[in-house]
């Protein structure tokens, strides 16, 4: 998990333009200044990076990285 | 700074006009065609990085847009100027006809826009330019497919002018009149007499002077112009 999980910060670190150390699972994706544009840039970053595929309405209601973290991971 | 363009269907025409246009004013400038894959056979294009693309079909974008990135970095100025035509009365206009200039006019310009976006908004810097077309704006009898194509192309340049406005993309339209070209060429004499008593300017254009439109509105001075259709016509569409 904590694998994943640092695959998935460094996406975010990357798309974001944050520091690693903002990504945590219960930062909101308003809190690091992400806005809809932002989140699908991340979504498509992470879809690359394991290989999975997230269909757009599954986006809706996700606001945390906790959320966004879990969608992934339930793919796998 | 040395911008990257990127014209698709820029080996003639307008599109090979507004690649001159650009490459004099220092931009690094690549152009797509269809058929063409290297500039040996065409000196006209020797100034610039010809790319093999297919705008219907998303693996030879991507495969081209690739390439482009590799050579000369990423694309910050896009010209959607690939088009083509298949004139004809409705009642006589396959299917085929309709929906194959759909997707090169306008279903193309969405691929390559897409393809190319993700870099803009990464930079937090873009220009997309789309050529349409007075008839678009107009309609004409023989030309339902392309009208419908150029007149579509303006919702989704105005779509995406709107999604991307939050990253500084700014997302235009040029909307030529007739314009002395192959593609008005192919017009008989008395058509084009037809034509030219529409326009009040009273003569073609020149492609040259639809590259000066898309050359002001990729420019760093039009920063705050988007969504915009510019006529390029003579006065032939106002009012």
């Amino acid at each position: 998990m904590s694998d994943n999980f640092e695959r998935f910060k460094s996406c975010a670190v990357d798309v974001l333009s944050v520091d690693a150390e903002q990504v945590v699972m219960d930062a909101t994706f308003e809190s690091l200044d992400a806005d809809s544009l932002d989140l699908v840039e991340l979504v498509m970053a992470l879809e690359e990076e394991f290989d999975v595929s997230v269909e757009e309405e599954e986006l809706d209601g996700i606001t945390t990285v906790k959320g966004a973290y879990d969608l992934i991971i339930s793919k796998i | 700074m040395s911008r990257i363009a990127l014209i698709t269907g820029g080996n003639r025409g307008i599109g090979l006009a507004t690649a001159q246009r650009l490459h004099a004013k220092g931009y690094q400038v690549a152009v797509t065609s269809r058929s063409l894959t290297n500039s040996d056979s065409n000196p006209e294009l020797a100034d610039f990085l010809v790319v093999k693309c297919d705008v219907t079909d998303s693996d030879s974008v991507d495969k081209a847009v690739s390439e482009i990135e590799n050579t000369l970095g990423s694309v910050e100025v896009l010209v959607n100027n690939a088009g083509i035509t298949r004139d004809g009365l409705v009642l006589r206009m396959s299917d085929n006809d309709f929906s194959e200039v759909l997707d090169a006019n306008l279903a193309g310009g969405f691929r390559v826009s897409r393809r190319v976006v993700k870099q803009m908004m990464r930079k937090r810097w873009g220009r997309i330019v789309f050529v349409s077309s007075v008839v678009g704006l107009g309609g004409q009898a023989g030309q339902a497919n392309y009208a419908a194509s150029k007149a579509g192309i303006i919702g989704l340049a105005r779509s995406l002018a709107k999604e991307f406005a939050g990253r500084n993309i700014t997302v235009n339209v040029v909307a030529p009149g007739p314009i002395e070209t192959d593609m008005l060429a192919a017009l008989n004499d008395s058509q084009r007499e037809a034509m030219l008593a529409t326009v009040p300017l009273a003569r073609l254009g020149k492609a040259d002077e639809v590259a000066g439109a898309i050359t002001y509105l990729v420019s760093e001075e039009a920063g705050y112009v988007t969504g915009t259709v510019l006529t390029v016509d003579g006065g032939l569409a106002m009012g």
